[in-house]
Order: C-alpha cells, then structure tokens, then sequence
C-alpha cells in the first residue's frame, strides 16, 4: 500500500446520499482477475449512457470540477462488500472520500487501499459542498497526521482508528502484521473450543 | 458479568487484543467463491505465502454461472475466466470445490447452511456481504473484502474492531400471509438502510423463534441492507434438529458433546446491548419496496410516502424518478413484467414451496417471465423430489439451475432497463438487475402472487 500524509486538492462533490457500491461499480464490471482497471469504469451508469457516450450532466465529467477528493452525500458505500468499490475510486485517481457518513465494510476496504475515508458533520458537508459548488477552484486539505480537514480556514477534525492510521501514513498491510504472529494464532487453536 | 451472544461467541475467538481496540479474530471458516477470490490468491502467490488452513475453507461458483445448461461450458468469456480461475486456484492450493455440476454446489450461503458447514458460535467470513445469513444458526459471520479474504488465507484471522450491539425484539404472532422477508423489510423500514451501521445484531421474541431455520436465515441474511455488520439469533431446538445429520455437522458423541456447548450460547439474563429495539408482530404486513434502497418500503397497501426524513429531498425525488413513481402514490395495480424467485434471501425449499402451493392449479399473468432459481443443487434436487418442478412448470414459471442469477445480473439473466419486476432478492439499487431495472422487493409469496396476477396486488384478498 502507498504512504498517506496530507492531500491539498480541489474536490468534485456528489452529495447523493446512500451511495451504494452497484453505482460505484455495478456487478457486471467485476469480472476481473486482476486489482487494475476498474476506474475506467467508476459511476458507470451514472457516467455513461447505454451507447458508452459520456453522460454531461454526470460531475465526474462536467470539467468545472476536478480533484483527488470525492464529498459525497451520507451513507456512502452502503450495499456489497466488493472491494472493488474502493479499487476503482483509487484507480480513476481519488485519494479522499468526505462524506458525513460511511457504511462500515466500505470504510475498511478503502482504509485498506490508501483511500482515505473522512467522516465530518452533516453541517460542514453541506458547508463544503456548497463552498465547492460557489467556487470550483475551493482548494481542500486533508492532514492525516493531525486528522484535520479544511477549506478557506474552515477547519474540522475526523477520527481514525489509530491502528489504521499507522498502516496508512507507513503503508502497511494487515497481512504483513498478522503472518507476523503465526505463533499465537497456532497456540490460539491448540486452546480453542473446536467443534 | 452478564454477557450477549454475540460477546459469548467474540470472546472465543480473539487471539489477542492490540492497541486502538483492535482484536485479532480467529475466523472458524472461510467461504469463497469466483468473483472475490482470483485477487486474494493472486495476492498469496505475489507474497509467496501458503494457505494457512485450507481445511477451513469451501468454494463453490455462484456469482456468475448461467442458471441454464450448466453442464456445457460457459458461454460468456470472462464469467468463464473468473470460474476457470477458481477452479485452478482450488487445484493448486488444495481447496475444496463444489464447482458446476457437482451435488453440493450452489450459492455460498445457501450450501453452508445445508452442509452442515454453518455451525452455532463459529466465526464464519466470506467475500460477500449477505453472509450474515449464517448468524441465523448463532454464529458471527460477517462480509469482507478482498484484502481481508487475503488475510484469512494467511493467517485464518482478521483485524477487528468489536462492532456495537443491538437487539431487535419482535414478539407476537404474525398475520396470514406475513412471512420472514416482511419482517426483515418492515425492520429495515423502520431503521433505515443506515440504521444498523456499526453495530451487530442479536433478532430475540416470539415472533423469530416461531420461524424455521429457512425464515430466520432470511432475517439474518438482509441485515446488511441496514448497515449492520451481521445479525445472529440464538440456537434453539429448531436450530439443533437442523444441524442433525448434516454432512459436515458433528456426528454421534460429537453431536451431543456439541450439542451441550450450543445451549449456553444466548444472551445471558440483563446482559447490556449498546441499542434495542421491539417491534410488535401484529403490526407487520405483507411489505414492497418502492425506492432505490431497501429500507424504502411500505406495507403493500400502503402509498408511497411525501418525503422521506427530514433534510433534503433531492436524493429522495431522484430515486422516485428512476423508479417511475410519485410522492403518495399507491402501487396497487402497477403492472409487472418480471417475478424473480431466488437468491440468498429466499430461495430455498421452503421458498419454493410457498410459491409452488400458491401458483399450484393456476397460470402466471399473459407477458410475466416468471424465473424461480433454487439456491442450490440440493434444494433444486429436493424440489423435484417433491415435485415443486412440475407444479411450478404447469403455472408457467422457468425453473432454474442455482446459482446468484438475477439478484445482480452477472450472468444472462437479467431485468431489461425501464421493466418493473417483483423479486425475493436483497437489493433494489439502481441497475442492479440489468442496467435501467426497476427491482420491487418482497416475499416469495407476493411474488407469487404478483406473478399470477401480472400486477401489484392487495395479497390479503388473494389468500384462502
């Protein structure tokens, strides 16, 4: 996984609520074997038309807005478990999604993936999404470190597991730690109830 | 101290506790299947690590397999990649398989249930969210993601934080007509699609241990559709008869001495959950949905509603919009043209009896596609043991081979864009059965039901 520290970027808002991991990337784009690829294909149905023509109101392709930060409506990445969701948000180019409300599976697989998940309060969604829509070029900044976001000095914390927060600003994986401690998960099971 | 069955069932797996209240879980068994396994065994080899207990695991094809002459091969080019890749996989880490054609394959969490692979207080993971169906036996089991599928594989565990608890209790006696995905979809309803978010859920009352294993697999199964990371229900009696005999299931002196820890396991008295609610069973009626998430449903007679929450409207009217309905609307009389039977949810053989007893001496409407897809091999053996297949097929409906089918259209069974069809499924997401698929969920008998009469119906009225 790659270093996260701070991200400054412009920002491309959705405020859709209930974003569920279908429109993220539908089911039929999940035919790969491989991890690359998928952004080519991120909010399919909402980007294209059936004729594979770009759909122009569709923000990801109204060039007024660009950024590696996606501020969506809440509850975003309700729905299937595809980490595929996370996969293709990375690989068309975000690194932050701010939303003032995340399902819990998708927030696991994006923390997994260097895609940050900030979590704010409704009030300063609606604040941010309004300050990007008044002036597209509203430059945000997302600080890992200090679990700080902010836009024209209007500053907000966010929580992260602690954990989570070490893997992503050193790039670790969970795989690494845990093959790290095969000892204590055999004696785990030499100990364990096992029906 | 006064422990829920969820703490009981989390506190024997914990390997270890890490700082930021992490827990390293240890997973009792694995699931997988085509679609998010290749990049969890492509990732093993990348790090060159073994399977660490591939005993523990069961894989079987169920996302994109065709439901139609599954013993020629695969006609769609990368469904047969995915399903050639899981097979090679299998082979080459020495997993068991229950590919196509093989008597025990079918979708995951329909097979490891009836294989007895789905035990009381196991931990159980899979890469796919509705395997909180498992939970219907008493175990943790919970959706992941491709990383974590990864990391089972490595090490049989998974980094945890310990989700909050809810208990949802619904006591009384269910009204005619009234069955488990109701209730599931009334609860979903009344808590909406971010409802349960963070939490796990303990289903507790009279009313849920009056259900069958089938029915409280159907609970357990959409509690995802309300955020919860699973939903588990105490093992009881129905449970134990269940699980008795069961392939993989203990068997003899195992059973009993099984038998004897199964029965501690339920939420001790004053055991504390983080949120409850109870719900009255005499309140539930037959349910629909009308949006784009499962938590937007209604009582069948019910309208539409005006506005749904307090805030903004707009992603509200936008799945009106793409639904073809309107604010206070009833959706009684709506003519459908599809019923898709099948899925996680309900296609088991006490589905298909519901609906082979309901369309048994009757014909499907003129221009409905009626497709009833069994869950698994078993269930598609049993229905034509019982000789479900030939009522089904008098009435006009296709009866299927398993597999997912159109409850996400992977394969060729799909929704055209702009039809309404009336399903069993979990999920009515935007183009989730074919691009442009307007999905109404409800209970295999309502689906029955709106299959017969080709429109949206006061099912009251429809039954003797």
């Amino acid at each position: 996984m790659e270093k996260f520290s701070k991200v400054i970027s412009k920002a491309v808002p959705l405020p859709n609520e209930d974003v569920d991991t279908d429109q993220i990337i539908p089911a039929r784009f999940l035919k790969a074997t491989s991890r690359e690829g998928f952004g080519d294909n991120l909010f399919r149905d909402w980007r294209f038309n059936s004729d594979d023509s770009p759909k122009a109101d569709f923000v990801l392709n109204d060039d007024t807005y660009s950024g590696q930060i996606l501020v969506a409506g809440r509850n975003f990445g309700c729905g299937s478990s595809r980490e595929h969701a996370a996969w293709a948000l990375a690989d068309y180019g975000f690194k932050v999604v701010v939303s003032s409300f995340f399902a819990d599976i998708f927030k696991g697989n994006a923390l997994g993936n260097g895609l940050l998940p900030v979590q704010v309060s409704d009030d300063y969604l609606a604040e941010l999404i309004a300050a990007i829509k008044a002036d597209p070029a509203t430059e945000v900044t997302v600080d890992l470190p200090n679990q700080t976001i902010s836009f024209n000095g209007n500053e907000a914390t966010f929580e992260v597991n602690a954990y989570k927060k070490e893997c992503m600003l050193n790039g670790y994986d969970d795989i690494d730690y845990l093959v790290s401690i095969k000892d204590e998960i055999e004696a785990y099971e030499a100990s364990a109830i096992t029906i | 101290m006064a422990k829920t069955l969820f703490d009981k069932v989390w506190d024997a797996h914990v390997v270890k506790q890490l700082e930021g209240n992490i827990d390293v879980l240890y997973i009792d068994r694995h699931l997988i299947h085509e679609v998010t396994s290749p990049q969890a065994f492509a990732e093993l080899e990348k790090r060159n690590l073994p399977l660490f207990r591939k005993e523990q695991m069961v894989a079987t094809p169920d996302h994109n397999v065709p439901t139609e002459n599954q013993h020629l091969p695969i006609r769609d080019a990368l469904s047969k990649h995915q399903v050639d890749t899981l097979i090679k996989n299998c082979e080459k880490f020495n997993v068991e398989l229950y590919g196509l054609g093989h008597p025990f394959q079918g979708i995951v969490h329909v097979i490891g249930p009836e294989l007895g692979v789905t035990l009381p207080g196991r931990t159980m993971v899979c890469g796919d969210s509705h395997t909180s169906t498992h939970g219907a036996f008493g175990a943790i089991a919970f959706g992941i993601g491709t990383s974590q599928v990864a990391q089972v594989m490595a090490s049989q565990c998974l980094l945890q934080t310990r989700p909050k608890t809810m208990r949802i209790t619904v006591d009384g006696e269910l009204a005619k007509g009234v069955l488990a995905k109701d209730i599931i979809l009334y609860i979903i309803a009344q808590l909406t699609a971010a409802g349960g978010t963070g939490y796990f859920v303990e289903y507790a009352g009279s009313a849920i241990e009056s259900l069958s294993m089938e029915a409280r697999m159907t609970i357990c199964n959409m509690s995802i559709e309300m955020g919860a990371r699973g939903g588990m229900i105490a093992p009881d009696q129905t449970t134990f008869d269940y699980i008795e005999g069961r392939e993989f299931a203990p068997h003899g002196e195992d059973f009993e001495k099984a038998l004897a820890y199964w029965k501690t396991l339920k939420t001790d008295e004053g055991a504390k959950f983080d949120k409850e609610y109870n719900f009255n069973a005499a309140d539930i009626a037959p349910m629909i949905t009308y949006g784009t998430n499962p938590g937007m449903g209604i009582k069948i007679n019910d309208k539409v509603p005006e506005k749904l929450g307090e805030g903004n409207q707009d992603s509200f009217r936008k799945s009106l919009d793409y639904m073809g309905f309107g604010p206070g609307e009833s959706l009684l009389g709506k003519e459908v043209n599809w019923v898709f039977i099948g899925s996680c949810t309900n296609s088991r053989i006490e589905d298909l009896r519901i609906v082979a007893d309901y369309v048994k001496g009757k014909k499907k409407a003129d221009g409905v596609n009626a497709m009833i897809v069994p869950g698994s091999k078993q269930v598609e053996k049993q229905a034509i043991e019982e000789g479900l297949d030939k009522v089904l097929m008098e009435a006009g409906f296709v009866l299927r081979e398993p597999g997912c089918s159109a409850c996400l259209g992977m394969n060729e069974d799909k929704v055209p864009a702009g039809e309404y069809c009336v399903s069993t499924s979990n999920r009515n997401f935007e183009g989730r059965q074919g691009p442009g698929a307007r999905t109404l969920l409800a209970s295999p008998l309502v689906a029955a039901i709106t299959a017969v009469e080709g429109k949206i119906v006061d099912i009251t009225k429809h039954l003797n």
